[in-house]
């Protein structure tokens, strides 16, 4: 079946091919990491070891009204107004709750949404800009790893014709070696070679995710985007997951953008780490220093939501209470998006200027994680950028965060996981 | 038919032969005081299948909850920790499965009672919080009658009378503006506003005992937050017992008191949470606790995760059903049958209540993970 397939595919897509497999030879040739090669339009005064260049991303979706005149009665501001390079070879992870616009700007980077304005410079082209048959061949270095592996792959095709019908559309299906090609991808993925006749409901959920992996490798991406690559998983399949996906990294020198709301996932498989909130990015870093050191009251407080595995830990964790939820991206509010569920908001300024995301080099902070940036993973990484006009402020104390009123359920609560009289915890042996 | 068939082998038809390990002996000695408020014992649950032989989700589970204790129940998919809560609050369907054992809430097995009886005591003594709020809420009834309902069928007040009572859950659970929010219907809420409706019905007459299952699992982690500090200061204030049903460790870390980790419907280990978490003694729990990425833990350490997943689990009959993913196994974990030992010998803590394992060949103190 497969050579059938192969041959009908050969024509066109024949020299094409052969010249990306120049290209790959070319890439080894240069032994570690293919990175040195000057890319981006102006090179815009970086080390050029941008994979993907964001400037100014927007992604709106209209809301229609009405059947007959259709309408536009606003938008959903999904994405609004985001610049991030991402190193080449390195991961970037994007955090954020749901609804904060995260998926909508992986898919968006690789045109699986229409973007509204900015531009995407992938390796040195303007995806944004791209159309037709020029955006299809580009997607062969842009993939991606759905967050449900069974509702991303047919039901009724085998691992196999799964695996070639992206390979073929790419023309990468010619000759016999398309054979190992297949077996080297499961045995990269660590599936039997025997699993390529199989059904994707033949496998459990780590497996299933395997076999997005491998579809997503199967045509040498560059860049991976990997939507909430093992939030659907079981804890102990997780890891095997991740660990994966950080083998294939060394192995093929991959680019990932890691797009999840598991913050100990995302801290620990990537270099840079961007938190989104309400469509725009509060905070960029460093993954040591943004948990050293998180400057962005969204941050602190996302970061302290997080339970950790350890009874001790969790007993003296200070945490930040957030109040209420989410404002709807149809109407972000005012200011600093951030400022209704602020617990560090001033009356000046938060409500009424939006802030930029800006360098900000607390003094005090320990600066350890920056000594080293080439290994940090280049531009943007060991900057810490954050988007709040009080930071230095909060980072120095002179703000303090409002406190919780005695009984209500008001807004911002500061309080100790570990707030149990000290007759429960003890309950037990009392 | 088939279950006729298939019990014997299954189910231990001695009880003294696990009798140490299914009646926890601390827990007995004190019940002159304060027994426990629910104590399951040997709660088996089989799910008949055709043409195949029974399935069986939860083996022989038991473990007791006291007043005021947080009980958690931690495993994987599949493990049988739903089935369990479902088991308890009588809400499996009555067709085609199995429940045996029992289960006594104050004195009372609930197993017993007739569906009038149980339904008089669910909502009231016993409430339980689902992980998917909008699938627990009806999506064409407003949240305020949703509410009011249970006091109405449980007090026996009118909805007039109830109205307020209403109100006041939804506010003590922390939702704003409570008197819009009684007349808005599921859909308008926000996930987290749903989950906090849903703990306002299920704490609307005070029950005795709570179970929780994954109800922050759909939730975000600032959300999450949120409604674990108001489990916590519940069980605190009213002396609630919890029944945590979750996956997630770190959840268990901070909110439980004790632990009972499930694997394929067995429960292979219990522990007071600090003791489980410092020297986590089965294979399993070790391996859970080393294949979670932590916050916390310093970064570039390779996880190690469980190798294989659920699918290759074996049958409890004469082996242990982890044993094809034991990073320890030993020759006798494919030929016998653990037992759930108390381990007398090691108390936990000073006072602590002694732990149980179910393992051949556990995890030495000094051996862990990480």
């Amino acid at each position: 079946m497969s050579p059938a397939r192969a041959a009908g595919h050969d024509g066109h897509d024949h020299d094409r091919s052969g010249e990306r497999e120049q290209q790959r030879e070319r890439e080894h040739a240069q032994e570690h990491r293919p990175g040195r090669e000057p890319d981006g339009p102006a090179g815009e005064g970086t080390d050029g070891d941008v994979l993907v260049r964001v400037r100014g991303l927007k992604v709106h979706f209209p809301i229609k009204r009405g059947i007959v005149l259709d309408r536009t009665v606003g938008h959903v501001y999904a994405v609004d107004g985001i610049d991030m390079d991402i190193p080449r070879g390195r991961t970037y992870g994007l955090v954020g709750e749901s609804g904060c616009g995260k998926s909508t700007f992986g898919r968006a980077l690789l045109r699986l949404e229409e973007l509204t304005e900015g531009s995407v410079v992938f390796d040195g082209v303007d995806v944004a800009s791209l159309k037709g048959e020029e955006l299809r061949r580009r997607r062969q270095d842009m993939q991606m790893i759905f967050q449900d592996p069974l509702g991303s792959l047919d039901p009724r095709q085998t691992i196999e014709s799964l695996l070639l019908e992206g390979m073929s559309a790419h023309g990468l299906t010619k000759g016999q070696d398309t054979r190992t090609r297949l077996r080297e991808l499961m045995a990269a993925v660590g599936l039997p070679t025997a699993a390529l006749r199989k059904y994707p409901h033949e496998f459990s959920g780590g497996q299933r995710q395997r076999i997005g992996i491998a579809r997503a490798l199967s045509v040498n991406p560059k860049l991976i985007v990997a939507d909430e690559p093992v939030s659907a998983l079981d804890v102990s399949v997780q890891a095997q997951v991740v660990n994966l996906l950080e083998d294939l990294q060394d192995e093929l020198g991959l680019t990932y953008l890691v797009v999840a709301h598991d913050l100990a996932v995302v801290r620990h498989i990537s270099d840079v780490i961007g938190v989104m909130y309400l469509g725009s990015l509060v905070e960029e870093a460093d993954a040591d220093s943004l948990y050293e050191a998180p400057l962005h009251p969204y941050t602190r407080a996302l970061m302290s939501a997080v339970p950790v595995p350890d009874p001790e830990v969790e007993d003296v964790r200070e945490q930040i209470l957030l109040s209420g939820d989410l404002p709807s991206p149809a109407a972000p509010p005012s200011g600093c998006r951030f400022h209704t569920r602020c617990p560090w908001r001033q009356e000046t300024r938060c409500d009424d200027e939006r802030p930029e995301l800006r360098v900000v080099d607390v003094t005090g902070r320990s600066v350890a994680g920056d000594a080293d940036p080439t290994r940090r993973g280049g531009p943007g990484a060991s900057s810490h950028r954050v988007a709040c006009h009080w930071v230095e402020e909060i980072a120095a104390g002179t703000i303090t965060p409002r406190r919780r009123a005695a009984s209500d359920a008001e807004p911002e609560t500061i309080g100790r996981t570990g707030d149990n009289p000290p007759g429960r915890s003890a309950d037990s042996g009392a | 038919m088939s279950t006729a068939a298939s019990p014997p082998d299954r189910r231990h038809p001695t009880a003294p032969a696990d009798g140490p390990a299914v009646h926890d002996p601390a827990a007995a000695g004190r019940s002159d005081a304060t027994g426990p408020l629910l104590s399951v014992r040997n709660l088996t649950v089989r799910f008949r299948r055709q043409g195949e032989e029974d399935f069986v989700a939860v083996d022989d589970v038991s473990f007791d909850v006291r007043a005021g204790q947080t009980v958690g129940l931690v495993g994987e998919s599949g493990c049988g920790k739903s089935v369990t809560s479902l088991a308890i609050m009588g809400l499996l369907p009555k067709r085609g499965n199995t429940v045996t054992g029992r289960v006594d809430f104050e004195g009372i097995d609930l197993l017993s009672l007739s569906p009038r009886q149980l339904r008089d005591r669910r909502g009231r003594d016993i409430a339980m919080i689902f992980q998917d709020p909008l699938s627990s809420l009806n999506p064409v009834v407003p949240i305020g009658v949703q509410v009011s309902e249970v006091i109405e069928r449980h007090v026996g007040l009118s909805r007039a009378k109830a109205r307020p009572q209403a109100r006041e859950l939804l506010s003590k659970v922390g939702i704003p503006d409570p008197d819009r929010r009684l007349s808005e219907y599921p859909h308008q809420l926000s996930g987290g506003m749903r989950q906090r409706a849903l703990i306002a019905m299920a704490l609307a007459c005070r029950p005795r005992l709570l179970i929780a299952d994954e109800p922050t699992t759909a939730l975000d982690v600032t959300i999450q937050a949120q409604i674990l500090a108001l489990l916590k200061e519940l069980v605190q204030d009213s002396g609630t017992a919890l029944v945590m049903i979750t996956h997630d460790l770190g959840v268990v870390a901070g909110l439980c008191d004790r632990v009972n980790v499930l694997y394929g419907g067995r429960i292979v280990e219990r522990a007071d949470r600090h003791e489980l978490f410092a020297t986590p003694r089965h294979p399993y729990t070790n391996g859970l606790l080393a294949s979670i990425p932590r916050l916390d833990a310093p970064r570039g350490q390779r996880l190690s995760p469980v190798p294989g997943s659920v699918a290759d689990n074996i049958p409890w009959d004469h082996a242990c059903a982890f044993a094809p993913r034991c990073d320890r196994p030993v020759a006798a974990c494919r030929e016998v049958t653990p037992e759930l030992v108390t381990d007398e010998a090691a108390p936990s803590a000073p006072g602590g209540l002694p732990r149980a394992l179910r393992c051949h060949h556990p995890v030495e103190p000094g051996q862990e993970s990480r």
